[in-house]
């Protein structure tokens, strides 16, 4: 009789944990009628205040000369401007585009690898997340281009039949990179693209004069009948799936930009998945300073984006963390014990030298302040700390590319060129393409609907509160 | 040697045992003979129409030097110790880390002259290869050094390009955004075989050399045919006991042997 007792003590202890619960917090059972969660999306993108355009102008101008005048001043005098010098021959740019193509890895995670996966907290936030995608992977894209000594030949790397018959050296890693890249650019483009479909032809039913002509061209005709709706499921989950090795390979083929070379800190083969880790460590960052951004600017945002979304990225932030601290150590304990004389010089380099305050803050950013704020729960359901966390993230993530890329080239197997890379106009440009992320971004806020509202919907209707007794269940019916 | 059952060589393998992968043209450097004069670095300044990049550039390691002489000290301070100068040129290796990682093939390995060769006009700029060279000796043309203004007197309100007249008309002279290298002075090779062969005859070792062969003072830079049993290069190259290769442990098989404390 006893242990009876004890057992209903223990249910209605846990019943009145679940009461404390309110499933109504989750979007998923906090459904709204479809018309009113349209206009909320449209008005969303319709209110502009005067703060908006101010930020916008300073980014425009921050584009203007920092990233086309400032580039097209390298050009014309050369790269003698920047700051790469023996033996730092890579600097800053290929630093922006590691870094770029690591916030971009984001998107395809959370949009493609979560909707695999069916995990429903990625529903409001899949939209904002591709566009990182295809942003980041513009201003990656910009910053290759700005490293090359003579950036107008620079389609002699495209595979163009000539009379010479001159072709590109398929051996070489930078050869596979922009296959890669450009593989990444179109695949996870169409992939942003498929899902917005439905969302635009929403918002060609609800504005006029050139918005509804923009959307018109853009929803391809969509009008949500049943094959319509066969089809883009189906087109998309080719895309889910087929976007996922080549978010992974894309990665890993940068990361043997620097694998493939025979120096001191580089020849490492653990490179490739610690740099898609390291990708998705900054991504999850930045999906975080994103949401906080839309939740606090954008109106209607807090219904969409809620406590539970800051708590499922980070609890995915501190895994990703977790992981990156694996591959870090693997990376480093591995180097120091093989003891090579250039590596060894380059690890006390690396802690001693006048980078280090780099090497300590990379540490702790990534590693020690997730490690130590992420478990708590209270943290990961604010969302101005997570935003914050978010941000120190991507800036030891930097550092991470910084180091590995100009201060690691420091040290070679040749003492006499050794010498420290300073950064001249990579300053600018880094600021012209942080501008330019951000410019699109805010352009694209107003234009296309941050929220994919079908997907929202298609949720709700799936998950449903039912009365068993006195208390509400929430319960999820099988789709597809 | 060679127990594979593959033929590497064949195969086109990196690093392959080829014997003959010796090369053709070759180097012995005898540092203990080097009095680090620096002949060698305005002689092949002069002969490959090398720019100066003042000051500023220089110290900031921007040096367009093909050859370079490096300084070390040995040991701490009251007992401070030179080691023997180190001519660093580039070391034409047989199996170059440089040429595979050019996207466009920019840098080639020349079959005739069995060197490694840098395509000015073909190159775009990455400097892939100069990271992926284990001896630092890629040198990147940062402006347009050769018009730049401290080259250049003011006659008439206009500049003149005095330093112009003594470029080398046998060798390009390269524009910024491009890599360079040593050549081991390829015109001078070029002529040679020319001449040679309107003569009918093979180019014989000893009947030219390179720009920092040549302004050495102590002949402690001998240039020739490696290939040649007879030459004297090969003769230092094969049968001194001090000789050995820079990074020798990388596998890059370089064409240029130094002698040192023999």
């Amino acid at each position: 009789m006893a242990v009876t007792s004890g057992y209903l003590g223990a249910e209605k202890a846990h019943a009145e944990h679940e009461e404390e619960h309110d499933p109504r917090e989750s979007l998923m059972y906090d459904p709204l009628p479809r018309g009113v969660m349209n206009e909320m999306v449209m008005d969303s993108m319709h209110t502009t205040s005067w703060k908006f355009w101010v930020v916008l102008g300073i980014l425009a101008f921050l584009v203007a000369t920092c990233f086309f005048y400032a580039w097209g001043y390298m050009i014309a005098k050369g790269l003698g401007v920047a700051g790469v010098m023996r033996p730092s021959y890579w600097g800053v740019f290929l630093v922006n585009t590691v870094f770029w193509i690591g916030i971009s890895h984001a998107g395809t995670f959370i949009s493609a690898i979560l909707r695999v996966m069916k995990a429903e907290f990625r529903r409001p936030f899949t939209r904002a997340a591709e566009l990182m995608t295809t942003f980041g992977l513009i201003q990656a894209g910009s910053s290759i281009f700005m490293h090359l000594g003579r950036v107008w030949l620079s389609y002699w790397m495209f595979p163009i039949p000539n009379e010479r018959r001159l072709w590109p050296n398929f051996h070489s890693p930078l050869m596979w990179d922009l296959l890669a890249i450009t593989t990444y650019v179109l695949g996870s483009t169409m992939y942003l693209f498929l899902p917005l479909i439905p969302d635009l032809a929403m918002a060609r039913d609800r504005s006029t004069g050139w918005r509804k002509t923009f959307y018109r061209i853009l929803s391809l005709g969509f009008r949500g009948t049943e094959g319509e709706w066969r089809h883009l499921t189906t087109a998309m989950n080719i895309f889910a799936f087929a976007i996922i090795p080549v978010m992974f390979s894309v990665h890993t083929i940068v990361s043997w930009d620097f694998a493939m070379a025979s120096r001191p800190g580089w020849s490492s083969t653990v490179f490739g998945p610690y740099f898609v880790l390291g990708a998705l460590h900054s991504g999850m960052g930045a999906v975080a300073v994103v949401l906080f951004l839309m939740r606090s600017t954008m109106k209607h945002m807090t219904y969409f984006i809620r406590k539970e979304h800051f708590d499922a990225l980070g609890k995915l932030m501190m895994i990703v963390s977790f992981t990156y601290a694996y591959f870090f150590f693997n990376d480093y304990i591995v180097q120091w014990y093989g003891g090579d004389k250039w590596t060894d010089t380059l690890l006390h380099w690396l802690e001693e030298g006048p980078m280090a305050w780099m090497f300590y803050q990379m540490i702790a950013f990534n590693i020690v302040i997730p490690f130590l704020t992420l478990w708590n729960k209270r943290v990961r359901q604010t969302p101005w700390l997570l935003a914050i966390i978010g941000l120190l993230i991507n800036v030891g993530m930097y550092w991470e590319r910084y180091l590995i890329i100009p201060v690691t080239l420091t040290i070679n197997r040749m003492p006499f060129t050794w010498k420290l890379y300073e950064p001249r106009i990579e300053i600018f440009l880094t600021i012209g393409t942080f501008s330019m992320f951000l410019l699109f971004y805010m352009i694209a806020s107003r234009l296309i609907p941050l929220i994919p509202v079908w997907e929202v919907q298609e949720g709700q209707m799936v998950h449903s509160l039912r009365k068993v007794g006195k208390a509400q269940v929430p319960t999820v019916s099988e789709f597809e | 040697m060679n127990n594979l059952s593959v033929d590497l060589n064949r195969v086109g393998a990196k690093g392959a045992l080829a014997e003959e992968a010796n090369g053709k043209w070759g180097m012995v450097i005898d540092q203990d003979l080097c009095t680090g004069c620096q002949a060698c670095v305005a002689a092949c300044a002069m002969e490959n129409n090398i720019p100066f990049v003042m000051e500023e550039d220089a110290g900031y390691g921007r040096s367009l030097h093909w050859i370079r002489i490096e300084r070390f000290w040995e040991g701490e301070y009251p007992e401070v110790r030179t080691t023997p100068y180190q001519p660093m040129l580039c070391q034409q290796c047989g199996s170059a880390p440089c040429e595979p990682v050019c996207p466009v093939f920019a840098s080639v390995h020349s079959q005739s002259e069995n060197l490694n060769l840098q395509v000015y006009n073909r190159c775009i700029g990455t400097r892939y290869c100069a990271n992926n060279c284990p001896y630092q000796v890629r040198q990147f043309n940062y402006r347009d050094y050769h018009i730049e203004p401290f080259h250049a007197n003011e006659v008439n309100r206009e500049l003149a390009f005095t330093f112009h007249n003594q470029f080398n008309p046998d060798v390009t002279v390269r524009r910024r955004g491009v890599m360079e290298k040593c050549t081991f002075c390829i015109q001078r090779i070029h002529k040679a075989e020319d001449k040679a062969k309107s003569e009918g005859r093979e180019v014989q070792d000893g009947e030219f050399t390179t720009a920092c062969a040549q302004a050495c003072p102590t002949n402690a830079i001998v240039f020739g045919l490696l290939d040649n049993p007879e030459s004297l290069v090969n003769q230092l190259a094969q049968h001194q006991e001090h000789g050995y290769h820079q990074l020798e442990e990388l596998n890059t098989k370089p064409r240029i042997t130094y002698l040192k404390e023999g």
